[in-house]
Order: structure tokens, then sequence, then C-alpha cells
């Protein structure tokens, strides 16, 4: 067995009677980013908490180099973090807020220094030591808040929210530039987002986290392609996947799927079903994302459907029209040249390759 | 037609809103004068009075200039007249007062900043139960705590001195010094402790190198309370104190209804300017950060 960077076991949280974790278990592999995505409330910021060893834990262990650091002080983690507010130290310079860390550790001058310089280049912050980080822009001090981090040489970075304080523009920007650094140090990274595009762009892996329990850690494209549940498969996605309520009708070699309150079947034979057995009747979501709703055949097996517009909103590049699905609402994706009428039914095709299926009571992926 | 209509009657509203503007403006200057003679009156009287000799005060023309200015009274208020018993002036009483308010107010605040910041960074079970009794300490009227002070002071063995005087006012400032730190250090992003801690800092390291650097505007605020509260206070200095170890303000009183001759108006009035003198000077250098201090909000890191 190889030795894992990271290893969470079991691990539940609760502040008083409000579960906040629940039987939590994660491994990271050297060198992995891995991004705890999720809506604010569900744990996530809690258990980079618990792993910079800043929350106690109720029941369960956390592992850093397959050594159990459950109890040891953050500071003797081998850890860094950069917060969502920063974090600066107000009263210190770029310099010695860079730098207080290794103070506190007793590294010697020669190796601050070196460290300092390195860093400091690195990050192009080299010109700014001497500034207070009121002086600051809002890219500027994060990227201090990082080579805070770096300095330490960490085993492990932790990020909480990073870029969520930045404008929108600059967001992009230092997004970038925290993928070019991974790319660049190959460091192991955990990393705190409810941002999906920031999840997506940035992570090796990605967990997302709901009322306390991971709901799906792979890889980005599984996580897009094959959610595991509705949770995942209507969090993921802008707009969201589309989760059409019906039932199958499975009679000899045919499967098909039937929307409530419509006639017509689309056929699901080549769903990659994880248990074929027992198909028949059962209550389901179909699921399919806007983007795979096309207004033209583009694959030989797409099923067209004729479905009318109700409504269409232009975003520049492309436009989300709503549209009936026997009295269901569904979001469709388009090129904004497209022109749409609206009240009037129009033909569209369905991209069986990309659709998931839900069970309707347990919200599990078929 | 219609245009030039219109743009008559904008002229006209132009007028209109000019001289309203103008009258409403005199009128707000007519208003701040006269509330400020209003507050600056009792100090001109003061300050006027302790110039004059008692002949001119006995003319009775109060708000007069005097003839000539009169430092005297001034004198006989700091350093009394020279003879020996009875003689009651400031000089002793005001160094009392300053031995007591200094270390009380460095005290109370340092011990307010510590509750502040324990309350807010270091959250434990039951800390906002602490927090409400601490607010409590605020409400309590000063008369209730006289008795059981005076036994605590009795039973310490510093009872009648400034010693005493000191504690007490340390003890009663706390609950207010607490709620004023913990109120801004609540504004203060509790992240900066987490990096600090992850940085390897410890509970005090975190306080002096990190929280107390940045909390400038607040400790000005509780100094000027403090020093205020303390430096006037007559109740516990009265209760507590007796004789050479009470504070100017105790002093202060006896002087002005213990002369058993002639009523001195204008030494009365030069020994309340000088017992008012230290919180003025407070204000005046403070004053700017005290209001900036009470309307900061979030520290921008």
């Amino acid at each position: 067995m190889s030795m894992k960077t990271l290893k969470i076991e079991e691990l539940s949280k609760n502040f008083g009677t409000t579960e906040v974790l629940r039987k939590i278990n994660l491994e990271i592999d050297e060198g992995n980013f891995l991004v705890l995505l999720g809506p604010s409330g569900c744990g996530k910021s809690t258990l980079l908490n618990i792993i910079a060893g800043l929350e106690t834990i109720n029941e369960g262990n956390v592992f850093i180099d397959d050594y159990n650091v459950s109890k040891v002080e953050p500071k003797d983690r081998n850890i860094a973090m950069v917060f969502q507010s920063y974090a600066l130290y107000p009263s210190m310079n770029v310099k010695e807020n860079m730098i207080f860390g290794l103070k506190q550790a007793k590294t010697s001058k020669e190796k601050i220094e070196e460290q300092l310089q390195k860093v400091s280049t690195f990050l192009q912050v080299d010109k700014l030591l001497e500034r207070k980080p009121s002086q600051l822009s809002g890219g500027q001090r994060q990227r201090v808040a990082i080579g805070r981090a770096l300095v330490r040489e960490p085993r492990i970075f932790l990020f909480d929210e990073p870029l969520s304080n930045l404008d929108a523009k600059l967001r992009v920007e230092m997004r970038r530039e925290i993928k070019k650094l991974h790319q660049q140090l190959k460091t192991t990274v955990v990393y705190v987002t409810h941002d999906q595009t920031e999840a997506m762009s940035l992570g090796t892996k990605i967990a997302i986290m709901n009322h306390g329990v991971i709901q799906q850690n792979d890889t980005p494209e599984i996580i897009y392609n094959k959610p595991s549940n509705t949770f995942v498969a209507d969090f993921i996605g802008s707009p969201s996947m589309n989760l059409i309520q019906g039932k199958i009708i499975q009679n000899s070699n045919n499967i098909s799927f039937i929307a409530e309150g419509s006639t017509f079947g689309v056929p699901i034979n080549n769903y990659d079903f994880k248990d074929k057995s027992d198909l028949n009747n059962k209550e389901i979501y179909f699921g399919i994302r806007p983007e795979h709703i096309y207004f033209k055949k583009l694959n030989e097996d797409d099923f067209d459907v004729n479905l009318r517009a109700d409504l269409s909103e232009y975003i520049g590049h492309e436009q989300i029209v709503t549209l009936d699905y026997s009295n269901q609402e569904i979001l469709a994706k388009f090129p904004s040249t497209i022109k749409i009428e609206l009240e009037k039914e129009m033909k569209l095709y369905f991209d069986l390759k990309h659709i998931s299926l839900f069970d309707l009571n347990t919200k599990e992926r078929l | 037609m219609q245009d030039n209509l219109q743009s008559s009657s904008y002229k006209e509203l132009e007028q209109k809103s000019k001289f309203t503007n103008m009258f409403l403006r005199w009128f707000l200057y007519f208003i701040l004068i006269l509330f400020a003679s209003y507050f600056i009156f009792p100090l001109y009287v003061m300050v006027v009075t302790s110039l004059k000799t008692m002949e001119e005060i006995r003319q009775g023309t109060l708000l007069t200039w005097p003839s000539s200015l009169n430092f005297d009274s001034w004198l006989v208020a700091w350093g009394g007249r020279g003879y020996g018993a009875g003689d009651t002036f400031l000089r002793p009483y005001f160094w009392n007062s300053i031995k007591m308010v200094v270390p009380a107010v460095f005290f109370s605040t340092f011990i307010g900043a510590m509750t502040g910041y324990v309350l807010t960074k270091w959250r434990f079970k039951g800390d906002q139960w602490v927090f409400l009794f601490l607010l409590f300490g605020c409400f309590i009227p000063f008369q209730a705590i006289l008795l059981p002070m005076a036994r605590t002071l009795g039973t310490l063995g510093i009872s009648n001195s400034v010693v005493g005087l000191v504690l007490v006012h340390t003890v009663y400032g706390i609950p207010f010094t607490t709620l004023f730190f913990r109120n801004y250090y609540i504004s203060v992003p509790t992240e900066l402790v987490k990096a600090a801690r992850i940085d390897g800092a410890g509970f005090f390291k975190i306080f002096f190198k990190i929280l107390l650097p940045i909390s400038a505007p607040i400790i000005v605020v509780t100094v000027i309370w403090q020093f205020t509260q303390i430096w006037n206070d007559f109740l516990f200095g009265s209760t507590f104190s007796f004789g050479e170890a009470a504070p100017i303000q105790v002093a202060l009183n006896n002087m002005v209804l213990s002369s058993t001759s002639v009523k001195e108006y204008n030494v009365d009035m030069a020994s309340a300017i000088i017992a008012g003198i230290p919180t003025l000077i407070v204000y005046v250098l403070a004053g700017k950060y005290f209001i900036r201090g009470l309307t900061s909000g979030a520290v921008k890191g």
C-alpha cells in the first residue's frame, strides 16, 4: 500500500447537537488537487479546519503521510493555509507577514532570507516587501497570502475559498495563477469552494459535499458526466441538469422512459445500468443537461422530440430556452444565432449518450 | 412658446429655492450658535469669576470681563495660603488622583482587552453567559456595591488608600472595557487568529503581536472613557477614602463646602477648573481618535 499524503478516516464532527460532518472518508495522493465543493453550510470549511487542526474531532482520524495527526497542533502538522479574507496581519508589512511563521519556528536568519527571496520573486511580490497589507490591491494581497503559505514549504496547502473576495475578472486571473502554481510546484492541495467553475477548472479530484456527507468524490469529468445522485446532477452545471419525472417501461428487449403525462417513450436501451433487474415500472428521474439538447441532429442515435419553446434568455454567446416537456419545464442551451419562435413546437434532439437516470425515491444513479 | 414659458418658470423656481436654501442655512447657523453659547456660558462665567477679585465679584456683575487679570485665586486653589491648619488646597489631592487614575486606567483597559480577546477569539462553552454577567456589571448602580466593597477593602487592608481606589475603579471598569474591546474584536476576522495559530503563535503572542497593534482606536476610546469616569468619580472617592488619601474631586468638595469664613467664589471657580483640566486635555489630545474609534467598523486587513 502506497503512502497517502492525506487520509481521513470515518471522521465525524458535531457542534452541540448539530451534526456537521458524518463519517467522512477521503484520501489524497501526493501532488493531487482536491476540491471540496458544496453549498454553504455543507461542512466543507469545517472539514478543512479539521485538517488544519483548528477544529477538534469528535470521531475518526486524520493522517498526514500515514502519521496520525488528530491530536497534533496546527503548527506541527506541516500544513499551510490561505484564507478567504487573506488574514494578512494588518500591523505587519509584507515581509514580516511572510516570515512570521518561520520566525516562530526559530528558523535560521539565512534560511529565512533565502526562502523570502525565492518565494517573493516567484510570486512577483519582491517589490512590495515593505508595504502594509492595507496598501495592496486585492490580487496582491492574495499573492502575499499564498507567499506566506509557500515560504513554509508545507506538505499540504489548504485553501479556504481564496477567490470569493475578488471581483469577477480578477477571480478568473487568480484562478489561472493558482492552477499554474500547482502545475509548477506539484504540491498537494485541498481547496474549498462553493463555485463549481473553480472546482472544475482547478481540481484533479472533486469531493462534492452536502449536509456533512460526501456525495461523490471523483475526477471533474466523471462528476460532470456521471453524477452519482440527483444532488450532484443538480449542483454541477449551469443551468443545471434537467430532471424529468417519469417511469421505465420494459418489454422483451426494449427499455424506454415515459415522462409523466407524456405519450411517447424515449429509448434507453443503451444506457449503462448498474443493475438491469427489476426495471419495469420503476419511477425515475430522466436527467439530461441543457447543453445535450440539440437543435439539429448531430449523432446517429440522437432522439428527436417536438417541444414547445416558452421563453428565451439571451446571455451573449448563447441563449437558454425554456421548453415544455409534457407540462414539465426543461431548459436547453443553444447558440444565440439560432432564431427561436416562442409558443411554437420545434423539433429537438436528445443526445442519449449523455443522459443520467436516477431512482425517484433514493435519488441515486441507476 | 411652450419652451419659453417653461424655462421662465424654472428660473422662478430656481430663485425661490435659492432663497429658501439661504434662509434655512442662516437659521441653522443661528440655532447652532445659540446652543453653542448655551454650553460655553458656564465655562465663561467660571473663568471670568476665577480671575476677579472678591470686591469685583461682590459688585454682582456676573458677566463682565475682569478689570485686571488676577491669578491669585488660582495660586491659592493650587497651593494654599501658606498658613497651617485648615488650609485646604488641591495640589496633594491632584497627585492622589493622578496616582489613582493612571494605574486604574491602565489595568482596567488591559484586562478589558484581554477579556474581549478571549470572548471573541477563544470562544468556550458558556462564554455568552460570562459576557452577559459582565454586562450586568455595567448596569449595577454604584451605590449598590458600596458596602460589600468597603468590607472587601477592609479585609484586604487597603481601605482609605490610593491602592484601594485603584482596585475599586479597575474592577468597576472591567465590564465597560470588556464591552468595548469585545465589540471591537468581534469585527476583526477570526481568520487572523487561525493564520497565526498555523504560523505557530500562541495565545499571548497572537494578542500582543497581532491584535494589540491594531487596537489603537478602541484603546483610545477606552482610555478616554475610563479616565473621565475615574477622574470625575466622587462617590467611590468620598466613600473609600478621607483625609490625605482623597482624590481631587473629594478635596474640591471639602474645599468649597468647608470654608469657615467668607465664601471665596474666585478660588472655588479656579479649583473647579483645575479639577476639570486633565479630562479636558485628554479630550483635546485624543478626541479625534475617540470619534474615529466609536464609528470605526470592520478592520480592513
